[in-house]
């Protein structure tokens, strides 16, 4: 049994290190799940010592991509909790749909399950045509995989037992055309669809929106990180509008809780007014 | 104060009784606080809890992010997400890969908190179906920990402790009421 091998000075120093070359600060991150994907990578890439494993990503802005993509955690899947979809379905899409045009933030959308899972349920209402769905995530490979909209077949059947329990009464394989173990999503709810890379650290507001979802993404932040990035939100939302966040994530010790009002049970919360 | 010792109970299939007499067994001013890891569905997340509410005189909730533990209080993993230790003893949530197939995995829960308690660390390991917590605990032991299994012989499912006992030299092999007995002597013993 090996120890940990990079011992908490050292990842703060790597992570001083990532900031000075690349731009990209993860020095507010939650360090022990850090710590254990940097480990992972670490021990996956058969480094046989710290300096090493520093040397390779000062000077291989290559393997940086690749670490990038290792150390964000980006497992996901379509209607996940299925209770929350049922409400967006019969709580939030009947007010989102008084509106001319929706505009909806997915921040941190890894592989884009749920955006596709949200275009599925706009189009059952009959508000996909005049929808936008923007998936937003740090890193470049998963938004790649986003915008191809190829998810494996084995999930579907889980997701269409999600899909049931949300409230849907279609065939779900109805929105995929498979192919072996592949499932391509429908072209007509990937056009409505804009993917892109953006770091909640350090990028700004870019759009104002109705709905942002940022699900399972906050768990990885320190509470500071967590206050900047509501406020970001705060600043990218409509007043009225909704920000919509993981099964065990909170905005009760924001700033801007106070403006914030939650919608039943579930983890979504109504901005009630604007920054005084 | 912080408290400078974690105690862990981690389970799977067969485990759920045990933990209950365990829980039972300490009295509400234990000097600890406990993080129980259970291997569960999502399913039955709700009455899950109750159930621990009603048996056991300890304070009990489910972790939230970034919470401090507290002496005396029985922490719950939630379904589906993994419970890290952070410096600071805050507990923070994980939502990555699955290990073992479980999320919450007891391995993960296991190496994080000997990763910040070190010698406090207490990590007790019950009947189960699958290889998970045997890595950890090793890793516990590593780090200086106390490990305790239970004896495969009591458990309901043999195949975890065992599974432990084949990886790593517990410090102790117990029957389930000799467990009780040896968390009773944390709060005493320092």
């Amino acid at each position: 049994m090996e120890f940990n091998p990079i011992q908490y000075e050292e990842l703060e120093q790597l992570l001083t290190d990532i900031y000075k070359r690349y731009g990209y600060d993860f020095s507010e991150y939650s360090k022990a799940s850090l710590q254990r994907r940097i480990h992972r990578l670490f021990t996956l890439d058969k480094f046989p010592s710290f300096a090493e494993f520093r040397y390779r990503l000062q000077t291989d802005a290559q393997y940086f991509r690749r670490f990038v993509e290792e150390i964000t955690v980006n497992v996901t899947e379509m209607l996940r909790d299925p209770s929350f979809y049922r409400t967006l379905r019969t709580t939030i899409l009947p007010v989102l749909a008084t509106y001319p045009f929706i505009r909806i933030w997915h921040a941190g959308c890894a592989t884009g399950e749920e955006v596709y899972s949200m275009a599925i349920l706009l189009k059952e209402a009959g508000l996909l045509h005049k929808s936008l769905l923007y998936g937003t995530d740090i890193n470049p490979l998963v938004i790649e995989k986003a915008r191809k909209g190829i998810f494996p077949v084995s999930q579907m059947q889980k997701y269409s037992e999600n899909y049931i329990q949300s409230g849907g009464v279609r065939d779900f394989s109805s929105y995929y055309t498979a192919n072996y173990h592949l499932a391509k999503f429908d072209s007509s709810l990937t056009r409505r669809m804009i993917f892109s890379t953006h770091n909640l650290v350090s990028d700004f507001s870019f759009n104002e929106f109705q709905l942002i979802l940022c699900r399972n993404v906050l768990i990885y932040f320190e509470r500071d990180l967590q206050s900047k990035v509501f406020k970001l939100f705060d600043y990218s939302l409509e007043n009225f509008g909704y920000l919509a966040l993981g099964s065990k994530e909170s905005m009760r010790f924001s700033s801007i809780a106070g403006r914030y009002k939650q919608v039943g049970k579930e983890k979504i919360w109504r901005k009630t007014h604007e920054a005084g | 104060m912080k408290p400078d010792r974690l105690l862990l109970i981690g389970g799977s299939a067969g485990s759920l009784q045990v933990m209950f007499s365990l829980l039972t067994a300490v009295g509400n001013d234990f000097p600890l606080p406990v993080l129980v890891i259970l291997h569960r569905n999502s399913a039955f997340d709700s009455s899950l809890e109750e159930l621990f509410f009603s048996r056991t005189a300890l304070m009990t909730k489910e972790v939230e992010e970034k919470e401090l533990p507290a002496m005396g209080t029985v922490y719950l993993c939630p379904a589906d997400y993994h419970v890290l230790v952070e410096s600071d003893h805050s507990f923070s949530l994980d939502y990555s890969e699955r290990v073992h197939f479980s999320r919450p995995s007891i391995d993960v829960t296991f190496k994080s908190a000997a990763d910040v308690y070190g010698a406090g660390t207490i990590a007790v390991l019950l009947s189960g179906g699958n290889a998970d917590g045997a890595d950890g605990l090793a890793y516990v032991k590593e780090r200086g920990g106390v490990t305790v299994v239970q004896d495969p012989r009591t458990a309901e499912v043999s195949y975890m402790p065992q599974q432990a006992i084949s990886r790593m030299q517990p410090d102790h092999i117990l029957p389930a009421e000799d467990i009780s007995v040896f968390i009773r002597g944390l709060a005493t013993y320092k």
